[in-house]
């Protein structure tokens, strides 16, 4: 049995900038999050939120300048990743952290055939030599699904549809047994029954290796599914974490509560017309010195203009970053 | 419920749409992709017909084939009482103010280097002898309809946000008040928070303006809000059609059944207990498409008799169509 409390990658006040010509973007604001072994925790937030971008800033896989990680720390296997040396990130990356890009058209390159880009990790990685790593490339392409595995090595990734291409990608990710995989919107190119056998897939997978997984979607839907827990992000921030059945049983934020109640449900009687969110989410050209979802919030009061919330515990397992109380129907005592 | 006073303002009859495929110094013709394999469906007035599908399925091709905006390779299609699949160049344009169409990707769909007000001004300018002072009124009066400031007028698309830019690709669809217009999966490229919003004006319009929507989208849950029948497709073909709430409460082609089953319920708590078909494989190449019905490859349901005889599209329930052998 592993250690409950042990966590494989701790993330506390990560904040990153990036420095451009109309001055500075600050994507990510003081980001904490944990991930225990084994759990899969779901980031959701709209484009923009900057849900990619705190993914990318932990394996430093942003071009710096003009991204710069201003403060916090980065704990990965009891090291901080942003005092490792560069050839050690170059081990963590692909090696102890796999990452699964959005879009499988663009992830993969097109002049090398897909058993030679699974190959390279292995042998860079794993040391193994070329037989042993194509035999380990046709058990993973087998692995995550993919017929008649040691021929399609063979093969260029325009020779795979939309889907395979995403299960070569996953393969690719897995292939050598990373402690923590990132998956940064991995369905949303593909279409729905595409997208339930990868969430099939991805639910089979970690029952077989166990490894932590940090799924990043938009796609509420999707995290109600196979998430553990979720962390709901909103222009850099998150502004709520709790396990999936609190969260979607209970949601304190208003963004939150507002993003359940825009989703139209297949299975209950049609609204007459959709709850929507007015307004756009804020550019994101300053450091955030109020709530930053007050414009578009219903619940908003003079409090909320002046300062910006931090997360605040409402149960055990569950933190909001809000200053109204939606237990109570009021805005929190100040202090 | 079909009503009797309910008349069809769009009638499409066998549409079929191959692509030819050439190959060779000579290019000769060796094939055709069958993106619309003879198609037919009406669209009554005031109403929306949801198109469902997943990508590659040849919905967006119905929906430019319905404006006439490719050449079809064989059927009719009925707007008002004409049919626009042999109309002339010249009749063609006449005909144009009474279809538009609202696209996907409002970025690619606005010219970058034109201003909004002539954005939304330029079917006024092709089809309408307005002066000035009127087109810039009637700009003022569609700006307000969607919902943009007229102070927005002077701007350039890359000044707004993704929603805004739909809004405006909204206003010039209105700008001649036509009474059909194709929606070709206008909020996919919108975030969730956003969608709502251009799917509550698009109703909006819809009530205010009396029009008629094919909307055309692979969002299940979103169609079934907003439109009132529903035809799935599948490789070319329609498999079923029929009532939004009766298609999605009780669907009766295995591939809407798998497809419906397919959308992820944002509810964890029945996460565990949803009954799920999971379609093995891919969609097939619509250039060589499998004999007998298209979806034999993949239906769980699948017999002999599938892979050699095309099912019939067949009426099976009031309004309700569906094409597979083995529905009651």
């Amino acid at each position: 049995m592993r250690d409950q409390s042990a966590t494989v990658l701790d993330v506390a006040n990560l904040k990153t900038v990036f420095n451009t010509r109309d001055g500075e973007v600050h994507a990510v604001n003081n980001v904490s999050f944990h991930l225990k072994p084994g759990e899969l925790l779901g980031i959701v937030g709209e484009s923009g939120s900057g849900k990619s971008v705190t993914m990318m800033s932990l394996l430093k896989l942003l071009p710096m300048p003009p991204a710069e990680i201003r403060s916090g720390s980065i704990e990965f296997d009891g090291r901080d990743i942003r005092e490792v040396s560069d050839e050690d990130l170059r081990k963590i990356r692909g090696g102890d952290i796999g990452f699964i890009f959005q879009d499988p058209m663009t992830s993969l390159n097109p002049v090398f055939t897909v058993g030679f880009q699974l190959i390279e990790p292995l042998r860079l990685h794993m040391g193994m030599n070329k037989k042993q790593a194509r035999k380990r490339a046709a058990e993973l392409l087998e692995l995550v699904g993919i017929p008649d595995a040691p021929a399609r090595l063979k093969d260029f990734p325009h020779q795979f549809s939309g889907g395979m291409r995403q299960r070569v990608m996953i393969a690719i990710a897995l292939a050598c047994d990373p402690k923590v995989l990132i998956a940064d919107e991995p369905t949303t190119a593909l279409d729905v029954t595409i997208q339930a056998q990868i969430l099939e897939l991805v639910k089979e997978l970690r029952q077989k290796l166990g490894m932590a997984i940090i799924w990043i979607t938009h796609d509420l839907g999707v995290i109600a599914e196979i998430a553990d827990r979720v962390a709901v992000m909103y222009a850099g921030q998150i502004v709520e974490h709790a396990d999936v059945k609190e969260l979607f049983a209970n949601p304190q934020h208003p963004y939150t509560r507002a993003l359940l109640e825009t989703l139209p449900r297949m299975g209950e009687a049609r609204a007459a017309r959709l709850p929507s969110i007015e307004g756009q989410p804020p550019n994101l050209d300053h450091e955030p010195v109020h709530c930053e979802f007050a414009p578009r919030c219903k619940h908003v009061f003079d409090r909320c203009r002046v300062e910006n919330p931090q997360r605040r515990d409402v149960s055990a397992a569950h933190d909001v970053a809000c200053f109204w109380d939606t237990n109570a129907g009021g805005p929190l005592d100040a202090g | 419920m079909l009503d009797e006073k309910k008349k069809p303002l769009v009638q499409v009859k066998n549409l079929k749409m191959h692509f030819p495929i050439n190959r060779g110094i000579l290019k000769r013709q060796v094939g055709a992709v069958k993106a619309v394999d003879g198609i037919s469906f009406d669209v009554f007035e005031g109403e929306t017909l949801g198109l469902v599908g997943e990508s590659g399925c040849g919905k967006s091709t119905v929906g430019r084939c319905v404006l006439r905006l490719y050449e079809v390779t064989e059927g009719s299609i009925d707007i008002d009482g004409t049919d626009i699949a042999t109309l002339s160049g010249a009749e063609l344009r006449a005909k144009r103010p009474e279809m538009q169409m609202i696209f996907q990707d409002p970025q690619a769909s606005l010219n970058p280097r034109m201003t909004v007000g002539s954005i939304i001004s330029e079917p006024l300018d092709e089809h309408l002898n307005m002066s000035k002072a009127e087109k810039r009124e009637k700009v003022g009066e569609l700006m307000d309809a969607v919902g943009l400031a007229r102070r927005f007028a002077d701007r350039y698309p890359h000044e707004f946000s993704g929603g805004q830019r739909q809004r405006i690709g909204i206003a010039r669809a209105l700008a001649l008040n036509p009474k059909f217009i194709v929606c070709d999966e206008p909020i996919a490229a919108l975030d969730v928070s956003i969608q709502a919003q251009v799917v509550n004006l698009l109703e909006d319009l819809q009530e205010k303006l009396g029009l008629t929507y094919l909307f055309i989208s692979h969002d299940l849950s979103m169609v079934r809000h907003l439109a009132t029948r529903v035809a799935v497709m599948y490789l070319g073909r329609l498999v079923e059609l029929g009532d939004s709430e009766t298609l999605y409460m009780t669907p009766k082609h295995p591939y809407t059944q798998a497809l419906l089953s397919a959308v992820p319920h944002p509810d964890p708590a029945q996460a565990g207990n949803i009954d799920r078909v999971i379609l093995q494989g891919d969609v097939p190449s619509p250039a060589n498409p499998p004999p007998g019905c298209t979806f034999s490859t993949r239906c769980p349901r699948a017999e002999a008799v599938c892979k050699q005889n095309s099912p019939e599209w067949r009426e099976i329930g009031e309004g309700h169509f569906a094409a597979c052998h083995f529905i009651e």
